[in-house]
């Protein structure tokens, strides 16, 4: 259905409003990791970013959590999409996010205790992540099943990296002792401020900037090539 | 909503147009069908969430009594076992009556060590620490108030700063043979057996575990010596 959209009747039939253009799985996967990475582009689900990352494990399995709802809520909502009438798709929508949060939340209670109980509120608090319903409504009711899981991959994959290097930041500096190793020497006194909640502000906006100073970076040498 | 559907100028509705008129093809549906939607997908993930509920919920209440367990043997320095009492309408009893749910009733374990002598009781307290509620395990001897040990189950004190009232092992360890009511003090006299010497730069975190303790060990004393009376008898 994402062939020759403009030519045959039949396909047109079956397109959607506002639908995502054609694109290759791999293109699919990779644009919620780069070009459109929830938090350093799009800015979503910045309240786990901040609340939970300053734990490497803890921003991990967030993020993994994060994986395991966007994909599983992403294939539901493409498989139901032509069933759920337009008037109750929200709600429709979270029904769907809801349970798959409900469902990782009891799993990772019941394989990673310790990570669940420091990750408290946050993992039910998935169900009010912007990037779940955002996805859900501008993506996956509009493509099939195939398309809607790569897609929810890879925003998944780009939401765990990002919480990962925030919490890898915060844990190494805010903390000292690093996945077992010494790696700042006994000498270092951990920046306390940066495992609080200020911390976790300073850092993203560090790699924002970085984030857009790498894409301007890229803009620029793309320029030059096209001289 | 649905008006303008057929009306409009665009005199060749062409099947390419690439911005069409997003709500207007969808006629009136039925509430009934709307019902219908939610309800068969609120059942279907009612039942999805109860199946995942039931098979895990072994597991996590496995975890939460083996969490307890370790908790009970570190306040009261490892006995060889102990009897877990039940706080039902203002008596403790090894026993609760009728079948009210015995998870939602305070409880007291009372250790006993391998010759059967009584080590001590060992209670839960929860209230308020520097940012939110700290929760600790009490090891005490109830008779005289002598504190065998305590140990936090949950805190969200500021980490590095407040979290020591967790991690400092010479403010946790000094409590042992301390006797209630405690009092936080910057320096402690050593003859003192009430004086507990609070962290620097954890104040309020110190102050708050030694009124959690001051206030359990208060609470439960005339309970569990209402307990040991009745048993005598």
């Amino acid at each position: 259905m994402t062939t020759a959209l403009a030519l045959s009747p039949a396909a047109a039939l079956d397109f959607v409003p506002g639908a995502p253009p054609p694109a290759t799985l791999r293109a699919d996967i990779w644009r919620g990791i780069a070009a459109e990475n929830p938090v350093l582009v799009q800015m979503l689900g910045m309240c786990p970013t901040m609340a939970v990352t300053n734990v490497l494990a803890n921003g991990i399995a967030m993020g993994v959590a994060t994986t395991f709802v966007l994909v599983g809520s992403g294939l539901f909502v493409s498989l139901l999409r032509k069933y759920i009438a337009h008037e109750v798709r929200i709600t429709s929508y979270i029904l769907i996010i809801a349970t798959f949060v409900t469902l990782a939340d009891l799993l990772l209670a019941a394989s990673f205790p310790e990570i669940s109980k420091a990750l408290g509120p946050f993992i039910p608090l998935i169900v009010a992540n912007c990037l779940l319903l955002g996805r859900a409504e501008a993506f996956a009711a509009k493509v099939g099943p195939v398309r809607a899981v790569a897609d929810g991959m890879g925003m998944g994959i780009g939401f765990t990296l990002s919480l990962a290097a925030m919490s890898a930041i915060r844990e190494l500096l805010g903390r000292g002792p690093f996945l077992g190793f010494d790696i700042l020497g006994p000498h270092w006194e951990p920046w306390v401020f940066m495992v609080l909640p200020a911390g976790g502000f300073f850092t993203l906006g560090l790699l924002l900037i970085t984030a857009a100073w790498i894409d301007e970076l890229r803009r620029r040498r793309r320029a030059l090539e096209a001289k | 909503m649905s008006g303008h559907a057929h009306h409009g100028p665009p005199s060749a509705p062409s099947a390419v147009a690439v911005t069409p008129p997003a709500t207007a093809k969808a006629p009136e549906v039925s509430s009934w069908k709307l019902l219908a939607t939610l309800a068969i997908g609120g059942a279907a993930a009612g039942l999805l969430v109860v199946a995942v509920y039931k098979a895990t919920l072994p597991t996590i209440e496995q975890y939460a009594a083996a969490k307890e367990a370790t908790a009970v043997r570190e306040v009261l320095k490892a006995p060889a076992r102990w009897d877990t009492l039940y706080l039902q309408k203002g008596v403790l009893t090894k026993s609760p009556t009728s079948g009210e749910d015995r998870k939602g009733l305070p409880k007291a374990y009372l250790g006993f060590d391998a010759d059967g002598k009584k080590l001590g009781a060992a209670v839960t307290a929860q209230e308020p620490g520097f940012q939110e509620e700290v929760l600790l395990m009490i090891g005490f001897e109830p008779s005289s108030g002598t504190l065998i040990g305590f140990k936090v189950l949950a805190e969200k004190e500021t980490p590095g700063l407040g979290d020591k009232i967790e991690r400092d092992t010479s403010f946790v360890s000094q409590f042992a043979g301390r006797i209630a009511p405690l009092k936080g003090v910057k320096t402690r006299n050593a003859t003192d057996p009430s004086q507990v010497q609070t962290i620097t730069g954890a104040t309020i975190s110190s102050r708050a575990v030694i009124r959690i303790i001051n206030h359990a060990v208060e609470r439960w004393q005339p309970l569990l010596a209402a307990y040991e009376k009745g048993r005598t008898k």
